[in-house]
């Protein structure tokens, strides 16, 4: 099994890169607020791609 | 804002969006052929021979199908999330070129027996080193969009889609390691039990990042946005996330039980698919329980109907593929059609169905549209593939069984009690179920391909304004 020789030194070099990932996220506060970004998607109408020009009444964009 | 203000890049996602349903339709095609040439052993023709044809159908549905699914979901997630158009310019059409010949040039080596005889990583190594070149591109494209994000949080599907691309790159790059003699044959740098070790460390990572991870992070933004609500519970998102990849990596010997592969390596591979169970109904529980609430939406949204029925075979089948990894249990199911049923358990009811939610998600979106053409169809298809997916389930389940327990029934004497030509014989009828469960599946897609070209017609293909992103109440 001279395979595992490749194949855990990946893992580790993995689980490290991983806990690198998860110590910069939790370091710079991408886990600060837990309750928060499951709202923020649902605050953007992004409704069909009508083109912002066209007089379509219910845009936002009014000022174009 | 003026007339000059940024537009997201929706073309690209209209381009992927619109042939995961053609792929769909082609790898589904290839799969109920072979399907029926198991039941009608004459169908098997030269070219078109089941073992020719069992890699095209699932290099398609994979590749093709899923692959598209998963750029048109994660481009539009990542721009979306990230308030930023796609970074990357000529690197974007390129991942969805470069994508596209390479599904090309599957679909004609292929049948043609050129091959490096890996499951799943078949393809040879003029092919492996464009899917190389797209990937990084897609990594690029993904990551410098995130890079380049409005709002400093990083929303959890991105994290998902990220350890998707990366994974599929590391993974493919290990395993795809081959000495090329020609421009069509190549032998693998790795031989014998090491050579298996590595495909199936491949080949069930790939199920765990290319058709789980991937399809998670499309879970975690199109659940909540067609359902309105946000995940039941975003802390429970992020551990499932970090649970998911730190756990993940281990599971491939599992696929090598009862072989020449050490018995400690089969035992280390069970006992990962075990834990796996944990993250996995982790998951599936936190993404049904966004409709904690608001069930009545099922009753009339076919696009909910199908997210919400895709988690509900997310977890059957995560739980079913941790009880097939038991060594016990896989005395009995391994090599039988059992495996098949669960691999398609997870393949059309997990993989395809909130595919299809969320393409029908995106399709009305990316043509101008405030809806698809017909809500009544998509209900149909809804129907149809849930049943055609039933079919295929129970009738394999019933068929692997049947073949497990023929195959190791004995005799007083110590012989076997049944040749294998019986267990073929005893599982045509199933076959034929399997056979027609597939032929449901894909009318379904047939349905939706002509419910998309109808909402195409007469849309407007304009890229949306980028959004603002949301003032922060702090």
């Amino acid at each position: 099994m001279e395979i595992l020789y490749l194949l855990i030194p990946v893992s580790v070099v993995l689980v490290f890169a991983i806990a690198v990932a998860f110590w910069w996220s939790v370091r710079s506060g991408q886990f600060d607020d837990l309750e928060g970004p499951g709202f923020k998607i649902l605050m953007d109408d992004d409704g069909p791609d009508i083109p912002t020009s066209a007089p379509t009444g219910k845009d936002d964009s009014g000022k174009v | 804002m003026s007339g000059t203000q940024t537009t997201y890049n929706d073309k690209v996602v209209r381009q992927f969006a619109v042939m995961t349903v053609i792929w769909g339709i082609v790898g589904m095609l290839v799969g109920v052929i072979i399907a029926a040439q198991l039941v009608w052993p004459e169908l098997n023709i030269g070219f078109l021979h089941f073992a020719r044809l069992r890699p095209l159908h699932t290099n398609a549905v994979i590749f093709a199908f899923g692959g598209c699914a998963l750029f048109a979901t994660s481009y539009w997630c990542v721009q979306r999330t990230s308030h930023a158009r796609l970074w990357g310019g000529p690197l974007v059409p390129f991942t969805f070129w470069g994508w596209q010949i390479v599904i090309l040039l599957a679909a004609i080596t292929l049948p043609l027996g050129i091959t490096q005889g890996k499951e799943y990583a078949e393809l040879e190594w003029p092919i492996d080193i464009l899917i190389t070149l797209v990937w990084v591109s897609y990594a690029l494209v993904f990551f410098g969009t995130i890079a380049k994000r409005t709002v400093s949080h990083i929303y959890v599907a991105n994290w998902f889609f990220g350890a998707f691309i990366i994974a599929v790159a590391l993974l493919h790059l290990v395993n795809s390691a081959a000495v090329p003699v020609s421009l069509t044959k190549s032998y693998s740098a790795y031989s014998g039990v090491q050579d298996a070790m590595i495909q199936w460390w491949y080949g069930h990572n790939a199920v765990g990042f290319f058709l789980t991870a991937g399809f998670l992070g499309m879970m975690y933004y199109f659940v909540p946005k067609q359902a309105g609500r946000p995940v039941y519970s975003y802390r429970l998102s992020v551990v499932h996330f970090w649970a998911l990849i730190f756990t993940y990596m281990w599971a491939g010997p599992h696929h090598l039980h009862y072989t020449a592969l050490p018995d400690w390596t089969q035992s280390i591979g069970m006992v990962f698919s075990l834990i796996l169970l944990a993250p996995s109904w982790g998951g599936m529980i936190n993404g049904i329980m966004t409709l904690s609430g608001a069930w009545h939406k099922l009753r009339d949204d076919p696009i909910l109907k199908f997210l919400i029925t895709s988690l509900s075979f997310y977890g059957m089948s995560t739980f079913e593929g941790p009880m097939m990894a038991i060594k016990t249990v896989n005395a009995l199911s391994h090599y039988t059609d059992w495996t098949v049923g669960h691999v398609h358990s997870g393949a059309l009811g997990w993989v395809a169905m909130v595919s299809i939610g969320s393409i029908y998600y995106l399709l009305p979106k990316l043509f101008g549209k405030t809806e698809m053409y017909s809500t009544k169809l998509m209900t149909v298809h809804f129907w149809i593939a849930t049943i055609g997916t039933v079919l295929y389930i129970a009738s394999m389940w019933i068929a692997g069984v049947m073949q497990g327990l023929m195959w190791r029934a004995v005799n007083a004497d110590g012989t076997l009690a049944y040749s294998f030509v019986e267990s073929v014989k005893g599982s045509y009828p199933f076959w034929a179920i399997r056979w027609l469960g597939g032929v449901l599946f894909l009318s379904g897609m047939l349905i939706m391909a002509y419910n998309m070209f109808k909402t195409m017609a007469g849309g407007k293909t304009q890229d949306a304004p980028v959004i603002i992103p949301a003032a922060h109440h702090a």
